[in-house]
């Protein structure tokens, strides 16, 4: 268990070091949902009813802008040679590497987006939801990015790859997220069948993700 | 199979049948095409327009039916490298693609006098358009990576977590909207479709197919003598290099 949470312990310490690495998502997100009742004017019950949507593709883009700090800078450095030669599977390295990402990109971002709700007029009593609902579904928004992350490892203009990628794959998690926090605040369905779905697309995504990257990472470094 | 593996054989294969099957393609898209134009009765409710059928659901199969080949080819990438899979996948992308984007365009035109706008959001168009991007995102990544054996295996892991997604997302755009008609073709208790109608879109969907086996044969080939007239003029390089 030791070499597992030493791992981990480095690569939040990385991201916390970095600088600007969370700083700059969370100031993403909220330039990304500040602009948005700009173009579509002051209504606040227009803005009251897209407030979810906007609040979840805001928070997808943000966390697309880290995405490929999951495995790119271990490869420039060659971190990375010496994970995939050591004792440790690469699957579990790159699973590590999402947990990171997920907790220094994911829950911040989720944590912020009740706060961003206010400016959308999202009603305060759906917050707790929300934020429970990005909390289930951000993971596998950071496991997905980990296999576009590890496919476009060292290509030219990864970052925009990386998006075209890996954004389609994110159709059920916005479907579903959505479904929930709309749940919360007009009714009358219940939140919680589209928030068990959340749930189970982020367990699932948690297991099979780091198969794919591993193999992606694999097929690279050879 | 494995005598198929071997591309100087694959290719006296293609040679051979290429003519043949672009004969019976020609031939069956022809009548197809008679079937749809000129037998086929108006619809009682839909008028003349019904006849886009004729050519959107051919192109919706095949759009389908390209990304399970391709899925299947990546399955022979990663097990067996299989030395024509990857190529079999990769010239099924653009062929794929262009197939679900005549369908998208086709759908949208018959969407307009039909449900009175180009475009819904409902279910089974996102779907499409979601395997649309799909498609691109392969094709870009095939182009991103030089070298062919890499970029090879690398959509090929890309097309495999796409074919696991598909039915999620299939599912999840389902439960979010749904206005399109649902399957009347294929369905349980027999097709709601009247025969009349039914016989030119079969006659369509084996021209289409058909279409679609003799494109891809002649990409694969062309594909197959690119890397080798790349490999030749490597050698070459190589050459002058050691003489100079």
């Amino acid at each position: 268990m030791r070499p597992w949470l030493a791992l981990l312990a480095r690569e939040i310490g990385l991201a916390w070091r970095e600088g600007g690495a969370i700083g700059t998502a969370l100031g993403f997100y909220l330039v990304v949902v500040a602009i948005t009742p700009l173009g579509l004017g002051p209504d606040l019950n227009l803005l009251s009813r897209i407030a979810p949507g906007v609040l979840w593709v805001a928070l997808l883009l943000a966390s697309l802008l880290s995405a490929d700090r999951i495995v790119h800078n271990d490869y420039e450095d060659g971190t990375l040679d010496v994970l995939a030669i050591g004792p440790l599977p690469l699957e579990g390295i790159v699973a590590i590497k999402s947990l990171s990402h997920w907790i220094t990109t994911g829950i911040p971002l989720a944590l912020l987006a009740p706060v961003l709700g206010l400016l959308l007029n999202l009603p305060v009593t759906a917050s707790p939801l929300l934020v429970l609902a990005m909390l289930a579904g951000t993971p596998a928004v950071s496991f997905i990015a980990a296999i576009g992350a590890s496919l476009t490892l060292g290509l030219r203009r990864s970052g925009v790859l990386l998006a075209l990628l890996v954004l389609p794959l994110y159709v059920p998690v916005l479907i579903f997220g959505v479904a929930t926090v709309s749940a919360a605040i007009t009714g009358p369905a219940s939140p919680w069948p589209p928030l068990l779905m959340l749930s189970a697309f982020s367990l699932a995504s948690i297991v099979l993700a780091p198969l794919a990257a591993a193999a992606a990472i694999r097929n690279t470094l050879r | 199979m494995p005598s198929l593996a071997n591309p100087t054989r694959f290719l006296s294969i293609v040679d051979a049948v290429v003519p043949w099957l672009a004969g019976l393609t020609v031939l069956l898209l022809g009548f197809g095409l008679y079937l749809s134009f000129f037998v086929a009765p108006p619809d009682y409710q839909q008028g003349e327009t019904v006849r886009i059928m004729f050519i959107h659901v051919p192109s919706a199969w095949l759009a389908m039916f390209g990304y399970m080949l391709i899925a299947v080819a990546s399955l022979g990438t990663l097990i067996w490298r299989h030395p024509l899979a990857d190529v079999a996948a990769k010239t099924a992308a653009p062929i794929g693609a262009t197939f679900t984007f005549i369908a998208l365009v086709t759908g949208s035109l018959w969407g307009k006098p039909m449900w009175g706008t180009y475009w819904v959001w409902d279910a089974r168009l996102t779907s499409m358009l979601v395997l649309f991007l799909l498609y691109l995102g392969l094709i870009a990544l095939w182009q991103s990576i030089e070298e062919p054996g890499r970029a090879g295996r690398a959509a090929a892991i890309l097309a495999l977590v796409g074919a696991i997604n598909i039915p999620i997302i299939k599912f999840s755009v389902d439960w979010w909207n749904t206005l399109h008609q649902p399957a009347s073709v294929f369905r349980m208790g027999g097709s709601t479709i009247d025969p009349a109608l039914l016989t030119p879109l079969f006659v369509m969907m084996g021209a289409f197919t058909l279409l679609f086996v003799l494109l891809h044969l002649i990409s694969m080939r062309a594909e197959i003598l690119r890397r080798r007239v790349h490999a030749l003029q490597q050698i070459e390089v190589q050459r002058a290099g050691a003489g100079a």
